[in-house]
């Protein structure tokens, strides 16, 4: 059902900290940074403005579904979600606590992005803590992994290979 | 082909912001569905995945060129109609990424020579004044800028690894070499949106390109071609003219769309 009544902009977000990323279901939408602005119409129409993460993320069109249909279950039918390019999404955007989330589901956590020159050649980058063991002797296997925001890593002390959210 | 023109009509101009976006489209386009063709032929897993992931980002960047173009030409064309419905003369992608993969060398050494391009023609439209291209030019650098990374490393670990690999590349290298003037071509399309603030300066970044290039082609211990003179008004993939490759990998591109029109799954 289609409820009339105009829903409060807590309340929406309230309902988006429900909504998992499907790739990295530790983290809602909201702590992946991806949710740039809401708005509520007079009408009681409710638009989320999206970024996505990568160009090519496939994931993008199951969140803009899985978003419209949680908020549907809310009550808030008709949603609609725009796509924003601008500002472009970086790892920077998600906080400490979903840092933590991502390490504790065997996920290293993103570092900082660095400006660095615009053509860099040399791979400077300090491979990440194991997310298992936390030991620093752990080494970088291939820049891609099994989603586009993800990195493959090895772990020398517990030998468990692992993976990244790359800074991005 | 050309239309059957009516006399006395006034050829069509083609919009140039939406003949720009058509070329930054289907560059990436192209060059995504060639690398995609080696998603479970990779030499080692990790560069399977590797190939398939720069795969998705490029069609991911084609996705937002061509939607932007369709919306500005205005002809209610989306990005799936532009991709799947436009014959070969109409694609306006460079020849250099429609070329077949050839081995991993060749594809390594096709992926630095278009990355090094593409970092350096996004940096340029980032800034330029049109918003919607700027935000996706901005959010594609970012990408290629990694994708030039993975394959600086591998133009370095073949070119300076065995006598095979650095045979190869190589061998590569000196193939692609002569459809590389055609990324720096200035026409009336790049003049126009370089007035209007919008486009590059491709003879300016051509400088750019060229020291990123020789710099890493010396660190791997190869030889740079000589340099090929374009032919003084030689067409190329800009306006349409394009080597026999394309309308292979075009038939095995569209021809779903094409067979079951409107198809959903």
């Amino acid at each position: 059902m289609v409820s009339r009544s105009v829903p409060t902009r807590d309340a929406v977000l309230a309902v988006l900290d429900t909504v998992m990323d499907p790739e990295v279901p530790v983290l809602t939408v909201r702590e992946l940074g991806i949710i740039r602005d809401v708005s509520v119409a007079a009408s009681g129409v409710v638009t989320v403005t999206v970024t996505p993460t990568y160009s090519g993320c496939p994931a993008i069109r199951t969140i803009e579904d899985d978003i419209i249909a949680a908020l549907d279950r809310a009550g808030f039918g008709g949603a609609e979600v725009v796509t924003a390019f601008a500002p472009a999404w970086t790892t920077d955007w998600i906080e400490p606590a979903a840092r933590e989330k991502l390490r504790a589901y065997g996920i290293a956590p993103p570092g900082m992005v660095e400006a660095g020159a615009l053509v860099q050649l040399t791979r400077a980058r300090v491979a990440p803590s194991c997310p298992y063991c936390g030991s620093p002797d752990t080494e970088i296997r291939s820049e891609f992994g099994s989603t586009a925001c993800k990195s493959l890593c090895y772990c020398r002390t517990c030998c468990q290979p692992f993976e990244e959210f790359k800074a991005h | 082909m050309t239309a059957p023109s009516v006399v006395g009509a006034p050829p069509d101009k083609p919009n140039a912001l939406v003949e720009l976006l058509l070329r930054l489209g289907d560059d990436r386009l192209v060059l995504g569905h060639r690398l995609g063709e080696w998603c479970g032929h990779g030499p080692i897993l990790e560069e399977d995945i590797a190939t398939s992931n720069v795969a998705l980002d490029l069609l991911g960047q084609a996705t937002m060129f061509l939607h932007l173009a369709g919306e500005i030409e205005g002809k209610g064309r989306d990005e799936d109609a532009l991709a799947y419905f436009r014959e070969v003369v109409e694609f306006r992608n460079c020849q250099l990424v429609e070329l077949p993969n050839g081995d991993f060398g060749f594809t390594i050494a096709r992926q630095f020579l278009f990355d090094v391009y593409a970092v350096v023609t996004l940096d340029a439209l980032s800034r330029g004044s049109h918003a919607d291209v700027a935000a996706i030019s901005a959010k594609a650098l970012k990408e290629a800028t990694y994708h030039l990374r993975h394959s600086a490393e591998w133009m370095l670990k073949l070119g300076d690894g065995t006598d095979e690999s650095h045979r190869r590349v190589q061998s590569a290298l000196d193939a692609l070499w002569r459809f590389t003037p055609e990324l720096f071509v200035m026409d009336d399309v790049d003049r126009e949106m370089l007035a209007a603030g919008v486009g590059m300066d491709l003879e300016q970044l051509r400088h750019e390109w060229d020291r990123v290039v020789r710099d890493v082609v010396a660190e791997a211990t190869l030889t740079l071609p000589h340099d090929v003179v374009r032919p003084a008004g030689a067409r190329g993939g800009r306006t349409g003219a394009h080597t026999e490759h394309l309308g292979h990998m075009l038939a095995e591109m569209q021809i779903v769309a094409r067979s079951h029109p409107g198809a959903t799954w």
